[in-house]
Order: C-alpha cells, then structure tokens, then sequence
C-alpha cells in the first residue's frame, strides 16, 4: 500500500500550483474586484478579509500538516499491527475546544470594529451627495433628488465628499454592489435600505446587480464615474438642463417617430409629454456612455441595433420588438443620439 | 429470501415480475435503502448533466450555447435536485440501511410509513419535474426567493410543481425522520445502550429532529407562496402590505439547518470509516456526539447570515454574525477528533480511506471559508459571488460527497455482497480529487475578482476567463470519475471479489451478518456490551472499561 504516500507530493503540488496561480491573481487584480479597493470602506473590507485570510492560511497549515503527516507517519506496516487503543481525552478535548473559541473571539471583535464603522452615516456637515437608487427588471435608475437628475445605468459621484444611497427595488429583489467601492446592499420592494461611502480617486467603477432577479441578471450592471468635484458640477448642469434642441433633418424626423410610436408609453424625456416609467429615462440618453445596462458601449451603430431588435440583444428584457423601419430606426437614434 | 423466486418453476418473465413486484411493495428497509441510493444515483447524474451544460456555457465570456432562459433552468434545478433528490436521500438510503442493522434490529419501526416516505420521495421528484411538460420547469432559484417566484413575475406552472413536489418532499422526510427517532429510540439490541450506539446512527438521530423542526419552516413558506400564487393573498406582496423579506426568514430558517441535515449523516460515516481503516476506536466518543447535538441546536440560530446584505440593524448583524463563528468551533472539534483518530494509527489505505481522507482535506477549506464568509463586511463583498459557490461546494461536494462515495465504497460489500475493484476505485478517487479541486478552488478566486454568482453570461476582459475554463476542465475530470465508478459497480456486480461477512474488519453490528444480510437481519439478535462489538469478539477483550 505504498501508493498514496508515495504519491502525497501530489497534493503538495496541487496545493503550491494552485497559491503560485492565486498570489497573482490577488496582487494583479483588475477591476472589478473588491482586491482593488477605492473608497475607505472598501479597504476596511479588504484589511479585515486578509487579517482573516491570514488566520485561516495558519489555521489551514496546521490542519492539513497533521493530515499528511498522517498520512505518511501511520501508514500500515505490518498486516498484523494494532496500534494503542486510545479512547480520547478530555484535557486534549477542551484545549481545542478553547483555542478555536480564542480565534473566533478575536475573529468576532475585529469584525464588529469593521461593521461599526460601515453602520456610520455621513455627518450633515460633510454636505453629502444623496443618491435614490432604484433597481428595475433588468436596468438601473438613478435619482438625484437635490439636483433633479434622473438618469439610468451610469452614476457621477463627486470625488472627496460622501455619497449617500437609497436604495429600493421596483419590482423583485436585486443587489447594489459596486466591488472597488463598498460591499453590496439589496434593493428591496417596500423597504429602503442604505450605504454610503467616499470615493479617493478619479475612475470609472463596474457595478453590477448580485441578486438573481430572473431572466437578464446578468446583464443588469452599471458605471460608477467619479470625477473632481468641478467636473461633477458641470455633468450635474447638463443633465438638469431640458433636452436639447432638436437640429437636422433626419433628427427632426426622429423625434416626430418618437412621440408617434409606443416608445412614449414606456420611456420619459423631461419637458415633454414622453413620460413612461417602465424603461430609462431617455432625456440625456445621448450623454451616457453605454445602453441597455452595460451590455453596449452606446454608438450609433448599437443603438439602432438596439432598437431594432432588443430581445435578440438582451433576451427577456422588457422593451419589446417594434417591427420599426430601417428609416424609422436611422431618425430614431439620429434623435436619441442628439440628447446629450 | 428475497431471490428465492429465481428457484421457481417460473418463465424468465414471470420470474422478472415476481421480482420487480418484490421491490415495488417492499417495507424491508435494506430494499427501501438500496431503492433510496439507487434513485439518488440517478438524479446524481441528471444534475452532474445539467452542471456539465453550465460549465460549457461559462467557460468563455459571451457563450451562445443556453440563453438565460434555459440556463436559469438548470442552475435552479441542479440545486434543487442535489439537494432534495441527491444528498438527502442518500443520507437517508443510507442511514435506512444501516440504522437496523448497527442497532442490532431486524427492521425500522414503521416498516410501512418507510415505504411511504420512499415512494413519495419518488412522486415528489417526478412532479418537480413535471414542470418540463408544463411550460418549463422552475427558474427562480433553489433559494425561491419572493417576490421573484410571485405570480406577476413567474407565471409558468414550473413554480406551482416545484412547490408542490417541496411539499411531497416534506411529507417524505418527515415520516422518514419521525420513523429514524422511533426506531433508534425503541429498538436498540439488548446493551445497546444510547451511548454505545454507533456514531453514524447517532448523526442520523440529530439530523432526524433538525428535519422536523427545520422542514416545517419550509412547508410554511412553500405553502404561503402557493397561497400567493392561486389564491390571490398577499403574504409576499409589499404593494399589498406583504413582506418580501418574510420569504427569507422562513426559507433560512430551513436552509441553514438544511445544510447539517445533509452533511450530518456523511459525518457520521467518516466517524465510522475511520476507525475501522486505522484499526483504532475513534477519539473522543462523546464530544462527536455532544459537537453534533452542538451544531443540531446553534444550527437554528445562524439562519440570517445568509442575509447579511437586505439592510438588517448593526444589532441583528452581530447576533447572527457571532452565531455562525460560534458554530465554528464544534465543527473544529469534529475534524480534531478525527485527525486524532488517525494519529498513531494502522492506516490501511484501501478506497474507503481515500474518500474520507480527501473528505477531511477538503471539508476544511470549506469550514474556513465558511468563517470567512460570517464576518459580516467580508460577506458583504463576497455574498452572491463565485465565492459563495466555491465555498459550499467544498462543504457538500468536497465534504458531503467525498464521504459519501466513501460510504459507497465502505458499505458496497455489505449491500451486494461484492468488493468494488480497489484498482479503479483509486483511479476514481484521484479523478475526483484533482478535478474538484480544479473545478471549485478557482471558483474563490472569481468571487474575489467580482464574478456574480447565477449568470448565464459574462462581458470579456476582467480576467474571469482563465479561471471560468479550469473550473470546466475539472468539471470534465468529476464526469470521468463518476464514469469510473460506474464502470467499477457496473463489473464487480457481475464478476466482482465475493466480500464475506466482513472484508474490512468492520467494528459494527452489521458486519457480524451476511452480506447482503437476510431479511431478517440476523438470526439471532446480538447482545452489546462494547461501542465495538466486533472489535471485542475479534480481539477476545473483555468489556473495556473506558467504552462506555
Ligand atoms: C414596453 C416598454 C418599452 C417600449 C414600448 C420601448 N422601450 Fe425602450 N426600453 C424599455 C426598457 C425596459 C429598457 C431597458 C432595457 C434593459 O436594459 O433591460 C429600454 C431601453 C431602451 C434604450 C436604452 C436606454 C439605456 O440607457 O440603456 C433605448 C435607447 C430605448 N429603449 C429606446 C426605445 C425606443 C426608441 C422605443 C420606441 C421605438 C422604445 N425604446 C420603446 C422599455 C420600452
Ligand atoms: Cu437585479
């Protein structure tokens, strides 16, 4: 019965291939990973997992050492061997009854410290940015209630100074998580729940639902852009600023294949009578940088083929096939592009 | 006898029907068990399938080979049949089995309700299934959450079935639970005492009541959502003043404990592995009875730390976070008392062995992760990830089904009276081995790269490909070992080593009988005086004062 200890390296080397294999991809980690913080509460979250990652690696050392050594030392040497009968012990039982009780105790303190800090709301006088956020079958929106802003799929904070979120769902449940920002909160039907947190540095962040929410949860993400303060006040004029106006011909048309066809039914643009609740709100579509909740970097070309044929991009979701005309869809995005 | 009709003076049709006949109104509990395990097995492969398909689907970004439609499918139904079709009944195959037998009785309490609990175990599958004739089968999620499973937003009949078979399924457990705490209470051998009974049966108990209390929770809620559904309430509704969230609390309420309902009778196994492959009694008796009782009980309050993120006070999250590392240490105590028995044993590193080994090794990664995940902040990032996945698989696939292919491999002879060929039962093991590990180790690692978990799809570039094709690739080498094994069972049944009584010097009352053993268990009912009563007359000891 040589086979499995002369074999026992293979664990071994499964094990070393496997750190060699997760080390990188722990010190290179790209966005969207929660390994690349960039707020404060996000490195909270990271420091406290690798105190705890930390204590496991020891805790894992030992408790597979003992194993191999096992392994290798008590091997059957001879067919007709019995070993000591050993029926327990209670001093041995209560020491590592305790030692492990020691480390959750300690376990338990530092994560409490952590979801302290978390539980903190913004004080008034950071003037923090407040933020409704409102999860939708299978898109985002976002409101600002301070500046009148109502946009979807796409999130401008402010660099430096606390974003404050509420949170609740339209429909079914789903998840507001942002990895390099914060750890995620549910968006609930009939409850408001809550996070805040301050983005350091400049960046577009990936956000993306974490609540199976059926058909298109996995298309049901978001951006996160957070700019210098400045910068964030001019994005915040132009989205509070009415719609454009219309110039161009094909664009004209567009809006007149707008307001005659069922997009009015579902869809707002502000200031006119466009004032459907079930899809984005289109009164600044133009100025977002993807559609149809990050499935699409927002370009002419993946507009129109948006519209001409949504359930074949994004099958599920709840905009219909229209059964538009090439010409109807050319005026229509030449329109909706227009609304920067 | 069971196969006596072979003697008849019957045509091989006959013959075929008086034995099919047999099986079908059965009440001995050995043909209950086998039936039991046999009908796991075959939903092992129908969710093994329906996994297969996924991993396919996910091993490049943007794969076209399921549309959401069909993937949700499959995901919900690969949980829902490994954990009501697959881990289940196999604990409770087995643990019908094996619980008569180790006591020293000739049969379960309620021969009867036993053959109830099966056949409806069986009716229960098929009517979730029945989903597949009925528009499509359910796609919310094993964890059904509302409003989600809602009529408004799941109007498929899918729903309904699967509720109902959840319902059945109840019934099932609940009448094979009651029938396991009557049976160990009642019918133990002379000198049986609780305290001697073997470990298996002992986890067996506990599971038996955590199913009564933690079931009822379930049928509460499956019922509620059934109301909702056809009836018009609004237990779910919050435009009607209804609770989402109360879905939730009640589904958790069953969850939490669900997971040491299914991983408490694969406990006891390694408890009897063990011993009996190091030729030593097992460490500290009663603290794996007590540290079961533990986590039976501590099991009922954790419940919320699958909800750590729906916004709950700092005070609620504590509660539950210092409950489920509490829970911790019991578990810890388990795996100690393991490693102990093994040390300064006889290692005899035949199949079994090799299972429950890798059973330990493995189990522990996801006890460790398992702590991780309770530090409330930490799940905050990594709930509903790959993570997630990665850490219960290597509870209930690196633990829960290591053991029990350990179980098969130890309780083979004993069931057909064969040994399985230790050759390919080690190539088994190693396919196992590596292609779990390959398959659910990366999962960690795209959890903590962002990867949320039940997607049908993802968008390229975020370095989740890498990881996504080593996890399909293992997921490749598990098949081929389930092949293997199939392959072993499939020859050994006809041309296999005969086993004897007790090829492995088992320590237990079922290896002082034939094997298979007769219906009647044994020919005369033994008398106890040891934890180990094999062991005893093996070695000629004398009753050992320190076994209890
Ligand atoms: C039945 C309701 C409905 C109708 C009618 C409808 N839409 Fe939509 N639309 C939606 C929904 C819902 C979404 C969000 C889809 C998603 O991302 O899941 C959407 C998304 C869009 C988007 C992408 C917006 C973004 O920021 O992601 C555009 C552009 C759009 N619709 C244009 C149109 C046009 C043009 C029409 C009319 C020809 C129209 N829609 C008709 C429901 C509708
Ligand atoms: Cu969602």
């Amino acid at each position: 019965m040589r086979s499995f200890a002369s074999r026992w390296w293979v664990i071994v080397a499964i094990a070393a291939v496997f750190l060699a294999l997760m080390f990188p991809a722990a010190v290179f980690a790209q966005p969207p990973s929660p390994l690349s913080p960039a707020t404060s509460s996000a490195r909270d979250i990271l420091q406290l997992h690798n105190i705890i990652m930390g204590i496991a690696v020891v805790i894992f050392v030992i408790v597979e050492g003992l194993l191999i050594y096992s392994i290798i030392r008590f091997r059957r040497r001879d067919e007709a061997e019995v070993p000591r009968q050993i029926y327990g012990s209670v001093p041995v039982e209560i020491a590592w009854t305790v030692a492990p009780a020691i480390v959750v105790v300690i376990l338990m303190i530092l994560t409490f410290r952590t979801m302290r800090t978390a539980a903190q709301p913004p004080s008034a006088a950071q003037n923090p940015l407040n933020v409704q956020v409102v999860g939708h079958q299978w898109w985002w929106e976002f409101r600002y209630p301070d500046q009148g802003i109502v946009t979807a799929n796409e999130l401008h904070v402010p660099v430096g100074r606390p974003t404050s979120f509420q949170i609740e769902s339209a429909d079914v449940v789903h998840s507001f998580w942002v990895p390099q920002l914060a750890g995620k909160v549910d968006a609930m039907p009939g409850r408001r729940t809550w996070i805040s947190f301050t983005v350091d540095e400049p960046g577009t962040y990936q956000g993306q639902c974490a609540e199976f929410c059926g058909a298109q949860h996995a298309n049901m993400r978001f951006l996160v852009i957070a700019q210098p303060e400045s910068a964030f006040q001019v994005w915040a004029e132009q989205q509070t600023a009415g719609p454009v106006e219309v110039t161009g011909d094909l664009a004209q048309r567009g809006r007149e294949a707008f307001f005659q066809s069922a997009c009015v039914g579902c869809h707002a643009i502000q200031g006119t009578n466009a004032q459907g609740k079930t899809g984005p709100d289109l009164t600044h579509v133009g100025s977002r940088r993807t559609i149809a909740a990050g499935l699409l970097e927002n370009t002419p070309e993946n507009m129109a083929r948006w519209i001409e044929n949504p359930q074949e991009i994004k099958p599920g979701n709840q905009m219909p096939n229209l059964d538009l005309s090439q010409a109807q869809i050319d005026a229509l995005v030449a329109y909706l592009q227009s609304l920067k | 006898m069971d196969t006596k009709v072979d003697a008849l003076p019957l045509g091989r049709r006959d013959a075929f029907l008086a034995v099919l006949q047999e099986w079908l109104t059965t009440v001995d509990h050995k043909k209950i068990g086998t039936l039991y395990i046999a009908s796991a097995f075959v939903y092992l492969l129908v969710g093994g399938v329906f996994a297969l398909v996924m991993r396919l689907q996910l091993s490049t970004a943007r794969a076209s080979l399921l549309g959401p439609d069909a993937y949700n499918q499959l995901f919900t139904m690969h949980g829902t049949t490994m954990i009501f079709m697959v881990v289940m009944p196999f604990g409770a195959g087995l643990g019908n089995y094996l619980v008569p037998l180790m006591i020293g009785a000739r049969d379960m309490a309620f021969p009867r309700l036993n053959a109830l609990s099966l056949w409806t175990l069986l009716a229960g599958g098929l009517v979730m299934y029945g989903g597949f004739f009925a528009g499509g089968l359910f796609s919310g999620g094993w964890t059904g959450y509302t409003p989600l499973t809602t009529v408004n937003y799941s109007p498929g009949y899918g729903v309904d079935l699967w509720i109902l078979g959840i319902l059945i399924l109840g019934v099932s457990s609940t009448a094979a639970s009651i029938n396991f705490i009557v049976t160990i209470f009642n019918m133990r051998a002379p000198g049986m005492t609780l305290s001697r009974i073997p470990l298996f049966t002992w986890s067996i108990l506990v599971m038996a009541f955590m199913i009564v209390f933690a079931l009822t929770a379930l049928s509460v809620a499956v019922i509620l959502l059934l109301f909702d559904r056809q009836f018009g309430t609004h237990f779910f509704d919050p435009a009607a003043g209804g609770s989402a969230l109360l879905w939730q609390h009640l589904f958790w309420f069953f969850g939490h404990p669900e997971v040491y309902i299914m991983i408490l009778p694969f406990f006891g196994a390694i408890s009897e592995i063990l011993p009996v492959f190091s030729r030593k009694p097992i460490f500290g008796y009663e603290f794996i009875a007590y540290s079961s009782l533990a986590i039976g009980a501590i099991g009922f309050l954790v419940w919320a730390h699958h909800m750590f993120a729906v916004g709950s006070t700092l005070a609620t999250n504590t509660f539950f976070m210092v409950m489920s590392m509490i829970i911790a240490v019991p578990t810890g105590v388990k795996i100690f008392n393991w490693l102990a028995t093994l040390w300064g044993g006889s290692l005899d590193f035949k199949t079994p062995l090799y299972f429950a080994l890798g059973f330990l090794g493995q189990f522990v990664i996801g006890g460790i992760t398992g702590v991780v995940l309770a530090a409330v902040p930490v799940d905050w990032q990594v709930h509903d990830t790959y993570y997630i996945v990665g850490h219960f698989h290597y509870v209930l696939f690196g633990g829960g089904a290591f053991a029990l292919f350990a179980g098969i491999y130890y309780w083979w002879p004993k069931l057909t009276g064969r040994l399985l060929d230790e050759g390919l039962g080690k190539l088994h093991f190693w396919l196992f081995f590596i292609g779990f590990n390959l398959t659910f180790f990366p999962m960690h690692i795209l959890g903590l790269l962002g990867m949320p978990r039940r997607v049908y799809t993802y968008a390229p570039g975020q370095d989740w490909e890498i990881w996504n094709i080593l996890a399909t690739v293992g997921s490749f080498i598990i098949a081929a070992g389930t092949l293997v094994f199939v392959w072993n069972a499939y020859k050994t049944f006809r041309e296999g080593e005969e086993a004897g009584d007790d090829p492995w010097e088992g320590n237990t009352l079922e290896w002082a009988t034939s094997s298979p053993p007769p219906a009647y268990n044994f020919a005369q009912i033994p008398e106890v005086h040891s934890r180990r009563p094999l062991w005893d007359e093996r070695y000629r000891v004398k009753e050992q004062a320190q076994d209890g």
